[in-house]
C-alpha cells in the first residue's frame, strides 16, 4: 500500500551486527523502513531475525552499526528511552496487574495525567474489543485475549515504531488467522510503523508491505511479497516461500541451463553471477505436456485434492519430486501414470 | 492414573481412585504417632497441674506473672524478628544475583549457599566463638595491628547473637527466595523497559513485586526457625540474650517441670502458628511450596502498588545519580561485589576452623604456632568420641533409609492422586519443618520416657526420621513433578503391572532424586542436636550431643578436629546429593 509511493524513512538500520565471541548472531545488515510501513522479518529459526529485532529496540547491545529513528541516532539510547514498542512472543503481560493497569503502565511511566490515562486506556480497550475485561488479571484471559492486551499495551502510547516478535506463535491456526486480520486493521487504523518477526511464510505473505527474508544471520532478499514470490533471487528464497520445483545445474552463460533432467531454455534476459545456478518453476506454472521445448518426465506418485485446486506429485527419473497444480477443469492423471510436464520459458526464474 | 483406570469397569474404578493414596498411609500413621500426638500431648500437659493432675492454667499464670519469662519471650521475638530482617536484607541481593546467573553457573555458585546451609549449627557457632572471642581471630588481629588497645566485646552480647543467627539463617532465606525469583519471567522486566520504565523502576514495579511471596516465605521460615534457636544464644549470647528454647531445656533437664515446659513450648508453637496464619492471610500458604500467589484485592493491593510506585520512582532517580557519579561500570560491579562479600561471610568462618584443627598448641590460638595431627589423634583415640561418631553414622544411615522410604511413598501417592486433600496431606508432611524442633523434641522425650525409648538408638532414629521426612518428601516430589507420568501409562499399555512399572520404569528414572533424598536425610540426622539432647542419654551420645557437652564445659582443639570431620562428611554428602539430584532432573 505504501511501497509504491515511499514516504520518509522512519527507521534506518545501518551496518547493524552482533557477535557473541566467535559466533555471529547477525552479519552487518542495513535496511530502511518507511513511515506507516508493515515490514516482516521472515526466516527459519537461527536466521538472525529476532536478534535484529532486539538490536533495534535496544534489549541487546549491537557490536557494530547504527539504529536511526526519525533521523536521530538511537544506537546508544537505553531501551526505556527509545520511542519503540515491543510485543513479546509470549506477551509478557504483568501477572500482578489487571488488564487496564497493564495498558496504563507505559502512560504512567511517561508521567501522563491520570485523567488522560483513563481516557486513553478505555479507548484502546475498545479498539481491541476488551472493554468488558478491564478489571481481569492476565491469567484469567484466553490466549487470544492476552494477545489483544499485549497489542493494546503497545498501541496505547503510540510509539514511533512497533516491533512484534512472533506475536501469534502461541495461538492455534484459526485464531492466528483471525488475529492477523485484527493486526492489519490496527495497523491501518493507527497508521503505525510495524516491524514484524515470523517464521511463517504464509503469515508474512498475507500481512506485509515488504518482506525482509533472512537466512544464516544475514538478509537474503528484501522486497514486496509479490517480488519475493515471483522473482526469488536465491534457491533458498524460492524454497522457503511457497512451493517450488528447483532444478540445479550449470548455466551456459547464454540462454540455457544444463541439469541432470535435461537442458532447459531460460527466460529472456536471465542473468546470474555464477555458473552454478538453479531454475525455479512454481507448481501453478507447470502444465501437462511440453511447452517452449521445456519438458521433464516422471511417474505420478500422489494426488492431493484441495478443493479449489488439485496438486499432482510426480517422481522424476532420479526419484526427486515434482509438484504441479492443476486447475479445476484440467484432466487428473492416475497414480503411477507416466506424465510429461512443461512450462513456458518466461515463467521460470533463474536463481543463484 | 485416570487414563489407566479408564479401561476398567466403573465399579472397580471408585475403589482404584483411592489406590495411590494408600502409599501415604504409613507416613501419615508414623507422623501421627511420633509427631502430632506428642506435640498435642505436650500442649495438653501445659494445662495440667503437676501435683493434682487436674485442669489448671497455673503454668500460664506463672508465665504472665513472672517478669523474667515475659522478658525472655520478648527477647526471643526481638531476636527472631531482627534475624529475619537482616537475613532478608543480606539474602535478597544474593538470591537476585544467583537467579540471574546462567543455569549451569548458578548450580555451582549455589554450593556457596548450600554448604553453609547444611553445615552443622554447632560447627558454625564454634567457628564464630573462635572468630569473635576475646582472644579470637578478629581481636588478635585488631590488637596486634594496634587498631585498638582493648579487645572488642564481640561475644556474649546482642552483636554476637545477631552475627551467629544471621549467618545461620541467610542460606535458608536465599534458598527460599531463589525458586520464586528463578520463576519470574525475565522478559517482564524487559517489557517494562520497552514500555518506558528505567531499569531501577522496572525492577521495583515488576521484579520486586513478583518476588514478594518468596521474600515473605523466607521471612516466615527464618522467623519461625529463629524462635526455636538455642545453640547460638547459648554460646554467642550473654545472660541478656537468653531465648525461650534455652528456658525449655532448663525446665525439662534440670527442674523436671513438665507442665511449665509444656506451657513455654505451647507459646512458641502458638507464635509459629500465628505467624503462619498471618502469612496465609497475606500471601496464601501454598506459595511456600512454589504455588502462585493469590492477587490481593481492594485497598491493600492499591496501597502496595502505590508504595512500590513511589519506591520505584525514588530508586530510579537515585540510580541515575549513582550512575552519573560512579560511572556505569562501577554501578554494574556493585551487586556482584556485595554478593561475594556475603559469600565470604557465609563460608570463611567455617574454613578458619580447619587450620585450628591441625594446631600443635594446647589452645585455640590463631594463627596456630605450629601444625600437627595431635588433636585428630586425641579424637580417634577417645572411646567416647569414637562411639559417638559411630552411633551418629549408624543412626543417620537407618534414619535416611526410613525417611526416604516414607517420604518417597508419600511423594508417589501425592503425585498420582488427584484428591482435594492433597494440599492438606502435603502440609502435614511438611509440618515437622514448621513446628520448632524444640517442641517436637520435648514432646518426644515425654512420649519416649513412658515407652522406655530414652537413651536408645531406636528413639533417636524415630525422632530424626520425623525431622527428615519433610526434606525427603520435597526432594522426591520435585523429581516426580518433572517425571513424565505418560511413561508409566506407556508401560501399562505394554503389559507391565503396577509393581513392574514401579521397579522397571519409575524408580530407575527417579533414582537420582531418591539418592539425593537419602543423603539429605542422612545429613539431617548426622547434624541433629535438639532431639539428641533429650533422647540420647548417658554414654549413648551422638556426635553433635558430645560436641554440645564439650562446648559447654570448655573449648578445646579436639572440637576443631571434630568440627573438621563433621564438616568434611557433610560437605561430601552434600556434593554427592547435588550431583545425583541434577543428574536426575536433566
Amino acid at each position: 500500500m505504501t511501497a509504491n509511493q515511499p514516504k520518509s524513512a522512519k527507521l534506518v538500520v545501518e551496518g547493524l551486527g552482533k557477535r557473541y565471541g566467535a559466533t555471529t548472531a547477525l552479519e552487518p545488515s542495513s535496511l530502511s523502513v518507511a513511515e506507516g510501513e508493515f515490514l516482516t522479518l521472515l526466516g527459519p529459526s537461527g536466521s538472525g531475525k529476532t536478534t535484529l529485532l532486539q538490536l533495534i529496540c535496544g534489549l541487546v547491545e549491537a557490536s557494530e552499526g547504527r539504529v536511526v529513528i526519525d533521523g536521530r541516532d538511537q544506537s546508544s539510547m537505553p531501551v526505556h528511552q527509545r520511542d519503540i514498542g515491543l510485543v513479546f512472543q509470549h506477551y509478557a503481560l504483568f501477572p500482578h496487574l489487571t488488564v487496564a493497569e497493564n495498558i496504563a503502565f507505559p502512560l504512567k511511566m511517561r508521567g501522563r495525567p491520570s485523567a488522560e490515562i483513563a481516557g486513553r486506556v478505555a479507548s484502546t480497550l475498545d479498539m481491541v474489543h476488551l472493554g468488558h475485561l478491564a478489571g481481569r488479571f492476565p491469567r484469567e484471559l484466553s490466549g487470544g485475549q492476552q494477545q489483544r492486551v499485549a497489542l493494546a499495551r503497545c498501541f496505547v502510547y503510540q510509539p514511533s515504531i512497533i516491533l512484534m516478535d512472533e506475536p501469534l506463535g502461541a495461538l492455534d491456526k484459526k485464531l492466528r488467522e483471525h488475529m492477523q486480520i485484527e493486526i492489519k486493521r490496527l495497523h491501518r487504523e493507527s497508521g503505525a510503523t510495524i516491524v514484524y518477526v515470523t517464521h511463517d511464510q504464509e503469515e508474512a505473505l498475507a500481512m506485509s508491505d515488504r518482506i525482509c527474508l533472512m537466512n544464516h544471520a544475514k538478509i537474503e532478499q528484501l522486497g514486496t511479497p509479490r517480488e519475493i514470490y515471483e522473482r526469488p533471487r536465491t534457491a533458498f528464497a524460492a524454497d522457503f516461500i511457497g512451493i517450488s520445483n528447483i532444478f540445479r545445474g550449470q548455466w551456459d552463460g547464454n540462454g540455457a541451463l544444463d541439469t541432470p533432467h535435461g537442458r532447459f531454455a531460460l527466460p529472456s534476459g536471465a542473468n546470474c553471477q555464477s555458473k552454478d545456478a538453479a531454475l525455479v518453476i512454481r507448481p501453478e506454472n507447470l502444465h501437462l505436456g511440453e511447452r517452449d521445448g521445456n519438458a521433464v518426465s516422471g511417474r505420478v506418485s500422489e494426488i492431493v485434492y484441495a478443493g479449489s485446486e488439485t496438486r499432482v506429485i510426480a517422481a522424476l527419473g532420479d526419484g526427486s519430486p515434482l509438484v504441479l497444480r492443476l486447475g479445476p477443469d484440467d484432466p487428473v492423471p492416475a497414480i503411477d501414470q507416466a506424465i510429461v510436464a512443461g512450462w513456458a520459458r518466461d515463467k521460470a526464474v533463474l536463481v543463484a | 492414573m485416570s487414563a489407566v483406570a479408564a479401561g476398567t469397569a466403573p465399579a472397580r474404578r471408585s475403589k482404584l481412585k483411592f489406590g495411590p493414596l494408600w502409599l501415604a498411609v504409613p507416613g501419615l500413621v508414623f507422623l501421627a504417632v511420633f509427631f502430632a500426638w506428642p506435640v498435642a500431648q505436650l500442649l495438653g500437659l501445659s494445662l495440667v497441674d503437676s501435683e493434682t493432675g487436674g485442669f489448671s492454667a497455673g503454668a500460664y499464670q506463672r508465665i504472665a506473672a513472672t517478669d523474667v519469662y515475659l522478658r525472655v519471650l520478648g527477647i526471643t521475638f526481638r531476636i527472631a524478628g531482627w534475624t529475619a530482617f537482616w537475613s532478608l536484607l543480606i539474602g535478597y541481593p544474593l538470591a537476585y544475583w544467583l537467579a540471574r546467573l546462567p543455569d549451569m553457573f548458578r548450580g555451582r555458585m549455589l554450593l556457596f549457599v548450600m554448604v553453609p546451609f547444611w553445615t552443622s549449627y554447632l560447627v558454625k557457632t564454634f567457628a564464630w566463638m573462635i572468630v569473635l572471642g576475646r582472644s579470637g581471630i578478629i581481636n588478635s588481629l585488631a590488637t596486634g595491628s594496634g587498631l585498638v588497645d582493648q579487645p572488642l566485646p564481640l561475644l556474649h552480647n546482642m552483636f554476637g547473637v545477631m552475627v551467629g543467627m544471621v549467618h545461620a539463617m541467610v542460606p535458608l532465606a536465599v534458598m527460599t527466595m531463589l525458586p520464586v525469583m528463578t520463576g519470574i519471567d525475565r522478559r517482564l522486566v524487559q517489557a517494562a523497559q520497552t514500555l518506558g520504565a528505567a531499569p531501577a523502576r522496572a525492577f521495583w514495579l515488576v521484579y520486586f513485586k513478583l518476588s514478594l511471596p518468596g521474600v515473605a516465605a523466607a521471612g516466615l521460615l527464618v522467623f519461625i526457625s529463629s524462635l526455636g534457636f538455642f545453640i547460638v544464644p547459648a554460646f554467642l549470647g550473654g545472660r541478656q540474650e537468653t531465648m525461650l528454647a534455652q528456658l525449655i531445656i532448663t525446665q525439662v533437664q534440670e527442674l523436671l517441670n513438665w507442665s511449665f515446659a509444656g506451657a513455654l513450648a505451647a507459646m512458641m508453637l502458638a507464635a509459629a502458628l500465628v505467624s503462619c496464619w498471618i502469612y496465609d492471610r497475606l500471601f496464601g500458604i501454598s506459595t511456600i511450596a512454589g504455588g502462585s500467589a493469590q492477587a490481593g484485592a481492594g485497598r491493600i493491593r492499591d496501597l502496595g502498588l502505590a508504595i512500590l510506585g513511589v519506591v520505584g520512582d525514588i530508586a530510579g532517580r537515585v540510580s541515575a545519580v549513582a550512575q552519573r557519579v560512579l560511572g556505569k561500570r562501577a554501578c554494574a560491579a556493585l551487586l556482584p561485589g556485595f554478593c561475594w562479600l556475603v559469600i565470604g561471610f557465609l563460608v570463611l568462618p567455617t574454613l578458619l576452623v580447619i587450620p585450628l584443627a591441625f594446631t600443635s598448641s594446647q589452645f585455640l590460638e590463631f594463627p596456630p604456632p605450629g601444625y600437627g595431627l595431635g588433636w585428630f589423634r586425641t579424637y580417634f583415640e577417645s572411646p567416647l568420641w569414637l562411639q559417638a561418631t559411630l552411633r551418629s553414622f549408624g543412626v543417620a544411615f537407618v534414619t535416611a533409609l526410613a525417611a526416604t522410604a516414607i517420604g518417597g511413598f508419600a511423594a508417589l501417592a501425592l503425585a498420582h492422586s488427584r484428591t482435594r486433600w492433597g494440599g492438606l496431606i502435603f502440609a502435614f508432611f511438611l509440618a515437622p519443618m514448621i513446628v520448632p524442633r524444640i517442641v517436637i523434641a520435648v514432646g518426644l522425650f515425654y512420649l519416649f520416657a513412658r515407652m522406655g525409648l530414652i537413651a536408645t538408638d531406636l528413639g533417636l532414629i524415630i525422632g530424626h526420621t520425623v525431622l527428615a521426612i519433610p526434606f525427603t518428601l520435597v526432594t522426591i516430589a520435585a523429581v516426580l513433578k518433572t517425571y513424565d507420568q505418560r511413561l508409566d501409562q506407556a508401560a501399562a499399555t505394554l503389559g507391565a503391572n503396577r509393581v513392574r512399572t514401579l521397579t522397571g520404569v519409575t524408580i530407575p528414572l527417579v533414582k537420582g532424586g531418591l539418592v539425593a533424598a537419602f543423603l539429605f536425610a542422612f545429613i539431617t540426622s548426622f547434624d541433629e542436636l535438639t532431639i539428641a539432647i533429650f533422647v540420647s542419654g548417658g554414654v549413648k551420645t551422638t556426635l553433635p550431643k558430645q560436641m554440645w557437652d564439650d562446648m559447654i564445659l570448655q573449648l578445646n582443639p579436639t572440637l576443631a578436629a571434630v568440627s573438621v570431620v563433621v564438616f568434611v562428611v557433610v560437605t561430601a554428602m552434600l556434593l554427592l546429593a547435588e550431583r545425583f539430584r541434577s543428574s536426575s532432573s536433566s
